[in-house]
């Protein structure tokens, strides 16, 4: 899904209105098209290309609330040249935006039902706009778990919202580290290992996972042990996006192009190719 | 011993067993509690017993000779501490203690050991249900060493 620009493959111009640290090398930018005020309405688990201006393009999910348009959060991880130069802007400086792409959480298919968010590491940031949606609407779904797992405390997003959705008790919040420091008193261990603690009836629950690759992989075979069907579990795939529109094919996936057909899949459209190398 | 029956029936691990099982296994089981920071088991003591958490959670650590105690995992409700006592020489890896007041029913490990023995059908279904554990663990780990999340070094 694309917005309504007539060419999208040319950025528009959006500035930076606040960036924050998030957790060491990741830091939160909030930007807002021009001219301010500018509608830029988006389904959550979609992405956007940032283009940094003489250095390079990137998928970046939008990580804020899909019912403020106006000003979009992107969470980054500067691990790259781009992503570096991304993470390093002031409010003030200009970026090209073009988006949103991409297919979005399942949220309509989820209501009535109960719902199970995996996350690791950067991997909450996609899955963020779809947790606002649900606390929004808390009443159209069951029972609803968020379980994220960091590689340590100091890797933790967005923890004080996870705090915040842990205090009101809308949701079932576990949050699980790796390699734990002294002062942690939370969980630890590998973030599969919540699954099969969680409380949600398998038989009418949609699952929605996100993070590294092994790591779905592994959350993937913890649903299905616990009887959840490939049918009901969506992941959000990464790969080297570039036209963002289904042209280039750098981002191909088997039969499927990650930018257009994705990054939102169901799982049963990838259970074969999962486990391919090379692909 | 009722009482003890239903709660061991009632903690996951045990669902579903049956009935004669159930009373040979309550004979090995006792109610315990720990408060904050009480140890559950050292490292290098005997297997003696090991635990089905029903309340509370609790760290699995060893320590570190300049860092001192890593917890390496945390289990809680539904879960068992203590995988040990399944085979020789049968002493603890690890420490356990108690992160907040922990509720558990305490396993005799000698006393399951010798039922296990004596009644292979029994040995087989407490294996069936230690197997799943120990690879779900052994899995987790693999997903800790491989440190996919990448991070602050």
């Amino acid at each position: 899904m694309m917005s309504g620009l007539s060419d999208p493959m040319v950025p528009r111009v959006a500035r930076v209105v606040r960036r924050w640290y998030e957790t060491p090398y990741t830091w939160t930018i909030e930007i807002e098209s021009e001219p301010p005020g500018t509608d830029a309405a988006f389904e959550a688990g979609q992405f956007n290309m940032l283009y940094a201006f003489g250095i390079g393009e990137i998928p970046i999910s939008v990580s804020s609330d899909p019912a403020a348009t106006r000003r979009l959060q992107h969470t980054i991880r500067a691990v790259g040249s781009v992503s570096a130069a991304l993470a390093r802007l002031q409010p003030g400086e200009a970026i090209g935006l073009r988006g949103p792409f991409g297919t979005g959480w399942p949220l309509e298919s989820a209501a009535g039902r109960d719902v199970i968010i995996v996350a690791g590491g950067l991997g909450l940031a996609p899955l963020r706009p779809a947790i606002y949606r649900v606390l929004a609407e808390r009443r159209r779904y069951g029972k609803v778990s968020v379980l994220y797992g960091a590689r340590s405390p100091d890797d933790i997003l967005f923890r004080r919202e996870l705090a915040r959705w842990r205090e009101n008790r809308a949701l079932n919040v576990e949050v699980t580290v790796d390699h734990a420091t002294d002062a942690w008193r939370g969980n630890v261990g590998a973030v599969t290992m919540l699954i099969s603690r969680a409380t949600f009836d398998p038989t009418d629950c949609i699952a929605m996972v996100c993070g590294p690759e092994i790591m779905m992989r592994y959350a993937i075979a913890a649903l299905t042990e616990v009887g959840l069907p490939d049918d009901a579990i969506y992941l959000s795939m990464e790969r080297n996006m570039k036209c963002a529109i289904g042209f280039c094919g750098h981002c191909q996936f088997g039969p499927t192009f990650v930018c257009k057909d994705g990054p939102v899949f169901r799982h049963d459209r990838l259970r074969n190719l999962m486990q391919l190398e090379e692909i | 011993m009722e009482g003890l029956e239903r709660i061991i029936r009632e903690h996951r691990f045990f669902a579903g067993l049956d009935e004669g099982f159930c009373q040979l296994v309550c004979g090995c089981a006792k109610n315990v509690r720990f408060e904050e920071g009480q140890y559950l088991f050292r490292e290098g003591d005997p297997a003696d017993w090991f635990y089905l958490i029903r309340h509370g959670r609790v760290a699995l650590a060893v320590m570190m000779p300049g860092r001192g105690s890593i917890t390496f995992q945390t289990v809680g409700v539904g879960e068992i501490a203590g995988v040990s006592w399944l085979v020789p020489p049968y002493r603890w890896t690890y420490d356990a203690k108690a992160l907040e007041l922990t509720r558990a029913i305490a396993m005799d490990a000698g006393c399951l050991r010798d039922k296990c023995e004596q009644d292979h059908d029994l040995g087989y279904e407490v294996m069936k249900r230690f197997v799943p554990i120990l690879v779900e663990r052994l899995q987790a780990t693999r997903l800790q060493i491989l440190d996919v999340y990448g991070g602050t070094s």
